[in-house]
């Protein structure tokens, strides 16, 4: 079954000025419910615009987005959160730190649904809150009542993906979620990611930096340039694939930009 | 004596106003100057009601209302229309002036021998005196009108606060803190965060409404211009209730902020009676807000430069 539908989708910034960025070239892509999505590409490949399409932090110029057989094109961000659970690059941005993690965990259990007069902490809620947080093995089910700021950027990133998929979501989306954190607490959140996604096969998209995760982690995965698809690996191809292969094929990708760059300087040299 | 509990009434009352400004700056941090309007919208719906003899709570529920209805409209300017908050304070406040006008038909209203919460709350107490009128404290002759104005006072403050903090422990109100705290993370667990913003504001205009409908009501009179830096003033007291109480847990600033209501009353009162000039009253809480915002800069730098030393 067909979860995420992703077709002919464009977006340009600040059109019809000089800092005029074709960031998504008419992208297509099509997940199966339960698949795992690895996207790599160069910095300004569009790997990140891409995930935020699809989150609807802005509306695409065109093509169309369908998740779970709805058509959110026109969406709005907070709408489509329904659906949506997401970790961000910045462990600050998941959290909100000024309340305690049982506030902001009593916020993740109601994504996507009306809020109302409810007590957001009830016994059973905080219970179900100790139990799963302990699962984290951080020792942070000591520290319900405590402000999220207090907390390192690995715990806050372990939280944050706790509270994305507090409600199983129909698309997890994970923006680099392990960038901004030192070696071993990146370790954990994707241990943590691996336990959680494989556990419930959640329709995964992920965003890296690292070759390593790349090429370990997901059963499929794309490569973005300038804004297009310009590899998609899948089953046995990408079972195989090794962090050499992907250096790889960033060189050919590079040398292919310089080739066009000389090219062009003389073709302009010879005829202008 | 009857000067002390005078400027504990007045605290309290402002505390309401506190409470309005530490909803609209500290949970949303949304400068939001449209409190000075809003004050006398409620000062000025209350006493026009009461003058036409509408009872005293209903007057005063009326009051906070409009005070919601005025910041809707603010928050909407900034939500749906995009204005900077400031201006859209700004925008709402100014608008009002003219509405405060009409509603009261002209530039202030007096509420001699009329029913208010003040005279309602004095019957009682002196029924509950069995007619005296003033009553031995402690050595000192205090009047069983303003005893029982303040009590009425303090009754209702206490009332506003649990429901305030009853209110932002709801999954609503939690959803309305994140957003001030935020936005990226309270839009992806859901949330239409204008709509939070207008709320907000919203509710803290009501608050502040209700403040000017009680002030109004005890002084015996509503003025158009008795909002004037009123938003200054809230702020200078959700400053001290922070410095008073050290902590950002939720039920001690709401706390605080009555604290520092009451307490920067007492301060004024005794500047005045140390010969302070009213007329530099405005310019005394503008400076002292000024050096309350800067001195934590000192602080900080003042330690980096221990720490170099």
């Amino acid at each position: 079954m067909r979860m995420l539908d992703i077709r002919a989708v464009s977006k340009t910034f600040n059109p019809g000025t000089p800092n005029q960025v074709h960031s998504l070239r008419g992208v297509n892509l099509e997940l199966t419910a339960g698949s795992w999505v690895i996207i790599i590409g160069t910095n300004g490949s569009g790997k990140s615009t891409l995930l935020n399409a699809v989150a609807g932090t802005f509306f695409v110029d065109e093509g169309s987005i369908r998740l779970a057989g709805q058509d959110v094109t026109r969406w709005p961000e907070h709408a489509r959160a329904e659906l949506i659970g997401r970790v961000f690059q910045n462990p600050f941005s998941g959290t909100s730190p000024s309340l305690t993690i049982q506030d902001n965990l009593s916020l993740a259990a109601l994504r996507g649904r009306g809020r109302g007069l409810g007590w957001g902490l009830k016994a059973s809620m905080v219970a179900r809150m100790r139990d799963e947080v302990s699962r984290l093995n951080m020792g942070l089910e000591e520290r319900l009542e405590n402000a999220i700021g207090s907390l390192s950027g690995g715990q806050r990133q372990a939280l944050t993906l706790l509270m994305a998929t507090w409600l199983r979501p129909e698309l997890l989306l994970l923006d680099e979620h392990t960038a901004a954190l030192d070696p071993k607490s990146a370790d954990q959140v994707i241990a943590l990611t691996e336990h959680v996604v494989g556990r419930a096969k959640l329709t995964t998209l992920m965003v890296t930096h690292s070759m390593h995760q790349a090429a370990s982690l997901g059963d499929r995965l794309i490569m973005m340039h300038r804004g297009q698809i310009i590899h998609d690996f899948q089953g046995a191809e990408k079972r195989r694939l090794r962090p050499d292969d992907l250096l790889a094929r960033f060189e050919e990708v590079r040398r292919a930009e310089q080739l066009d760059e000389s090219a062009a300087e003389m073709l302009a040299e010879n005829y202008v | 004596m009857s000067l002390l509990v005078g400027t504990f009434t007045i605290g309290f009352i402002l505390s309401l106003l506190a409470l309005g400004v530490f909803i609209s700056f500290r949970i949303f941090a949304f400068p939001d100057i449209t409190a000075d309007g809003s004050v006398t919208l409620g000062a000025s719906v209350a006493a026009t009601l009461l003058i036409h003899g509408v009872t005293p709570p209903v007057a005063s529920l009326a009051a906070f209302g409009t005070g919601v209805l005025a910041g809707a409209c603010t928050g909407t300017l900034h939500t749906r229309f995009k204005i900077n908050p400031l201006l859209s304070g700004i925008l709402v406040m100014t608008a009002l002036y003219s509405v405060n006008l009409h509603v009261m038909g002209s530039s202030n209203i007096s509420l001699l021998g009329v029913n208010t919460l003040a005279t309602q709350s004095e019957r009682i107490g002196v029924k509950l005196m069995r007619g005296a009128t003033t009553f031995d404290l402690a050595g000192w002759e205090v009047s069983v009108r303003d005893a029982m104005v303040l009590a009425a006072i303090v009754l209702a403050v206490l009332l506003t606060g649990t429901l305030l903090y009853w209110f932002l422990r709801t999954n609503l109100g939690i959803a309305m803190r994140a957003t001030g705290d935020n936005v990226q993370m309270i839009r992806a667990l859901g949330v239409n965060d204008g709509n939070m913003i207008v709320f907000g504001i919203a509710i803290s205009n009501g608050f502040v409404a209700l403040s000017g409908a009680l002030l109004a009501q005890y002084q015996g009179f509503a003025d158009v211009g008795m909002g004037i830096g009123m938003v200054v003033w809230g702020l200078a007291s959700v400053i001290i209730g922070e410095a008073l109480v050290g902590t950002n847990q939720l039920g001690l600033t709401i706390i605080g902020a009555v604290m520092g209501s009451v307490l920067f009353r007492l301060m004024v009162a005794v500047a005045l009676r140390w010969g302070l000039s009213p007329n530099d009253l405005k310019l005394i809480t503008a400076m002292f807000v000024f050096v309350a915002l800067i001195v934590p800069q000192f602080i900080r730098k003042g330690r980096m430069w221990g720490a170099h030393a």
